[in-house]
């Protein structure tokens, strides 16, 4: 096993139909050098990583490891050259456990007749003692959190041995805490290994990474030091355009609740209480933000204000109407939006496409079918001025939403849920995976739904988000509310520690 | 990739399959010793060959149409139906209870309600694959086929009882299990003079654009194909993904009951044993073949006719048994599935057009 002390990609041209994805793109790698990836959603990068792991073969351009032309015919070559991904959509089996997915690709314990679990798991616990990732190698991928499965793939692409990492957006679905774990690890792993770092957050860029390379619409746009610019420069050269994130600065609503959740219990997928005795109340023309540590009752939470997870005990009044138990459909009718965590498997039908996509919970209503029969050209209209006013990159309206870059399938999402003029709106890591530029637009338009009367309940990790957009912030923690603050009594220190669990009056 | 490639390269794919079908056919056929080429041609080309060879490869193509097109709109909303050969056998018997109890209603109301009832016995076997895998989560692929021994049991025990024929019951328990001749009222035209051809072929011909409109312009047929698709994303949606399991179960069962019902009205005129001939079966293979679309499943059940009909020729004209078309559906089958994984892989798609490219700078390259 040879170390990789230089990688190379040369004028790399990837099309697709419709769309030129990677433009002449070079890029280069040292021994122990981290490089990071930015770029706006669906400027290529993914694609451009996918390339280099054989996944797709590029029209131009070639690969050179350690000065030597290489050729990648499938991701197994790679794998063998040393390189390892984790991609931006996990690729785990979901009713599989940790343990049988990693299996799965390690080749070294399988022989002629036999699998040797046991190895596997041996090989696990190493990995995870050596890096310090915690992962529950006999825990069942459906039984974990987004940030539990994105460790589960690191640890995966290590077992498999790999020399050379390749990271999509590894932190956007991670807690502060796991991010700033995953930076110091990976500044750890620098001595042995050399990385692609792919991130829409600038201040990891900043802080981890030694060199950079800005993408926009499939080419190289800026090369060179992260250290020789700000971040509000790299913003720039990304977007093309100063970035602002938007703040609440408006009076706090004194407007009647409207969601208003009482004593509520709920099970998690494990069958203990993931919400035990909850409380929570959402004004009209309000941003709650509910900070908390992932795995901590949110997932659960959202699921079962929109009637998708059984509630146990407890009531989820909703303009004075007890949602609890109520079908989603019902729930959908009554006026709530609903902006998922998952948004491959359950924000929208991969395969449908993007403006089929964009009538998911419309398709009776009067403006899309007429008689139940679907009105195509207003389905056309819809998609073409939502696609223009949210900037989704795509080739035409008619492509699967499944071939969408990562941001551009939450784009989809997000556009359907504020579109549709919800009398509230339950957002879960709106912004996640979005480019700067994104992220800025999509805060516009939750502020401007506040301003209109809309009810927001916002579910986050990321504290900026949480601290710009609220106007109270209430912590959760073990399915309780830890504390509610108001916005002004409310920073990333005291946020930190109630998250963390420390009740307010032992920390202060 | 440009267009014009993948076209290319999927056509070369599916004319690959078909080689590769006939390939492993010829093994099987020379193995029994027959003269493959002779017999391909016969199975293939002795059946369009005269009017009444083709009217009676339409006349298969008929149930077969119908039955695909009811498993289409079961599988696109994520249930599977093996069960269409006993949901036919129940619309048959629908079928024969209303033209045996009121033979003398005129046939514009008889044969409506007769093919009606039908769909509604084949429907309400369906329904209960249907409700046990929405409610009580017991596959369907289990569900169906016992459902099916259990049709095929009370059948044989209708015909045997209360619809057998009078005329055979004098002959005591001798008699062929099938019922009286029907009345004239529920008889289907014949259309073409000397065939048998019948008017149910226009009956699926319109089956078949009431799918598709169903499935492509209706917000039901939306929310079947959302269902199919994402489960979990249709559900998210507000669509009640276990309602739709049932519906389209419901669909698919009602339209092996009219596929039913049409064979007894067009063909034998009376209930007798071995009428679902294996149509129920045949027809998730042309529901396949047809890519579960309308559009695929009329020329594949026309296809699959022909290979009905000619294998029955091969009998007669060079000596192999007609049960070759069992052997060759199982082939067909095992392509059809091969097929789809090829085609999509799309790693080898991109092998074969970078090969291509630099055949064609090569080309280029010697030409300059
Ligand atoms: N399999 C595919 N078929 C067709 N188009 C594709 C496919 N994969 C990607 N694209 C298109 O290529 C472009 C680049 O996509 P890519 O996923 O590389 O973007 P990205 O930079 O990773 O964006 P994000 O930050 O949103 O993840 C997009 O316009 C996308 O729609
Ligand atoms: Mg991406």
């Amino acid at each position: 096993m040879h170390k990789i002390t230089s990688l190379r990609m040369e004028h790399i041209t990837k099309r697709f139909p419709g769309t030129l994805a990677c433009d002449d793109i070079t890029l280069s790698v040292g021994e122990g050098e981290i490089l990071a990836l930015v770029g706006e959603n669906g400027a290529g990068k993914t694609t451009l990583m996918n390339i280099l792991m054989g996944l797709y073969q590029s029209d131009e351009g070639r690969i050179l490891i350690n000065g030597e032309e290489v050729r990648f015919k499938s991701p197994n070559d790679a794998f063998s050259a040393g390189l390892g991904m984790v991609h931006q959509q996990y690729m785990l089996v979901s009713n599989m456990t940790v343990t049988e997915n990693i299996a799965l690709g390690y080749k070294a314990a399988w022989s002629a007749l036999k699998l040797d679990l046991a190895k596997v798991r041996a090989r696990i616990v190493e990995i995870s003692d050596k890096y310090g990732l915690a992962v529950d190698p006999d825990a069942y991928i459906w039984q974990l959190s987004v940030g539990e499965q994105q460790r589960v793939e690191l640890v995966k692409t290590l077992c498999l041995g790999a020399r050379f990492l390749i990271l999509d957006e590894p932190t956007s679905a991670l807690t502060p805490q796991e991010t700033d774990e995953l930076i110091v690890l990976l500044k750890r792993m620098k001595r042995e290994l050399s990385i692609i770092f792919i991130s829409h957050k600038l201040q990891e860029v900043k802080n981890l990474c030694d060199n950079l390379l800005i993408l926009r619409h499939g080419a190289v746009v800026y090369e060179g030091k992260t250290a020789d610019h700000s971040m509000a420069d790299i913003a720039a050269l990304m977007t093309g355009h100063e970035v602002e994130l938007p703040v609440n600065e408006e009076e706090a609503c004194s407007g009647a609740v409207v969601l208003d959740i009482r004593d509520l219990d709920v099970k998690s997928d494990r069958g203990f209480l993931a919400l035990d005795g909850f409380n929570l109340a959402v004004r009209c023309g309000e941003i709650v933000g509910l900070a908390g540590v992932s795995g901590n009752g949110q997932r659960e939470l959202a699921e079962a204000i929109n009637g998708l997870r059984r509630v146990e005990r407890g009531q989820i009044l909703f303009y004075g109407e007890d949602l609890a138990n109520k079908s989603p459909h019902h729930i959908i009718d009554s006026g709530m939006g609903y902006i998922p965590e998952e948004r491959n498997t359950e924000g929208i039908v991969p395969s449908f496409s993007l403006k089929e996509n964009l009538i998911l919970k419309d398709t009776e209503r009067e403006e899309f079918s007429n008689h139940h029969f679907l009105k195509n050209k207003a389905i056309e209209e819809n998609a073409t001025e939502l696609r223009v006013k949210f900037d989704i990159r795509s080739p035409n309206t008619s492509v699967a939403a499944g071939s969408l870059s990562g941001g551009n399938i939450q784009k989809v999402i997000l556009a359907r849920e504020i579109s549709r003029k919800p009398k509230f709106l339950l957002a879960v890591y709106p912004i996640r995976g979005l480019d700067l530029g994104a992220a800025e637009f999509i805060h516009k338009q939750l502020l401007e739904k506040r301003r209109e009367g809309v009810g927001i309940l916002l579910i986050s990790e990321e504290l900026d988000e949480i601290l710009d957009l609220s106007d109270r912030v209430a912590v959760i923690f073990k399915g309780k509310i830890q504390q509610i603050l108001d916005r002004k009594d409310a920073n990333r220190r005291k946020l930190g520690i109630l998250m963390a669990g420390v009740g307010d009056d032992q920390a202060l | 990739m440009t267009k014009h490639f993948k076209l290319i390269y999927k056509i070369t794919i599916i004319a690959l399959a078909i080689a590769a079908a006939m390939g492993a056919g010829s093994i099987i056929l020379l193995s029994i010793g027959a003269d493959v080429a002779k017999t391909y041609l016969v199975i293939l080309l002795e059946p369009l060959k005269s009017t009444l060879q083709i009217s009676e490869v339409l006349l298969r193509a008929i149930p077969l149409s119908i039955i695909a097109l009811g498993i289409s709109v079961a599988y696109r909303s994520g249930i599977i139906n093996i069960g269409a050969e006993g949901q036919m056998m129940m619309g048959i018997l629908g079928t024969t209870m209303v033209a045996l109890s009121l033979p003398t209603l005129p046939k514009v109301i008889l044969i409506p309600l007769a093919i009606l009832t039908g769909a509604l016995f084949g429907g309400a076997w369906g329904f209960i694959a249907g409700i046990l895998r929405a409610k009580l989560q017991v596959s369907e692929l289990l569900s169906t086929v016992m459902l099916n021994y259990i049709a095929a049991q009370f059948y044989t025990f209708m015909l045997r009882g209360p619809f057998l024929d009078p005329a055979e019951k004098t002959l005591g328990g001798a008699g062929t299990p099938q019922s009286m001749r029907l009345t004239r009222n529920l008889w289907l035209t014949r259309f073409i003079p000397r065939t048998r051809l019948h008017t149910g072929l226009f009956i699926a011909l319109a089956l078949a654009a009431f799918i598709y409109f169903l499935l492509w312009k209706t917000d039901f047929g939306y929310k079947m194909r959302a269902s199919g698709a994402s489960g979990r994303a249709a559900r998210y949606g507000g669509i009640s993904v276990a309602w739709y399991l049932v519906v389209s179960m419901v669909i698919s069962g009602a339209f092996a009951g009219i596929a039913g019902a049409i064979e007894v009205a067009g063909v034998h005129r009376r209930a007798l044993e071995g009428i679902t001939a294996g149509y129920g079966f045949s027809g998730i293979v042309v529901a396949l073949f047809g890519g579960l679309s309308p559009i695929g499943i009329i020329p594949a059940s026309f296809f699959f006719g022909l290979l009905i009909v000619g294998s029955d020729m091969t009998q007669r004209l060079v000596g192999v048994p007609a049960n070759m078309i069992n052997v060759l559906q199982g082939i067909i089958i095992l392509v059809i599935v091969a097929t789809k994984m090829i085609l999509a892989d799309p790693y080898l798609a991109e092998r074969v057009w970078r090969w291509y490219q630099r055949r064609c700078t090569v080309r280029a390259e010697v030409e300059a």
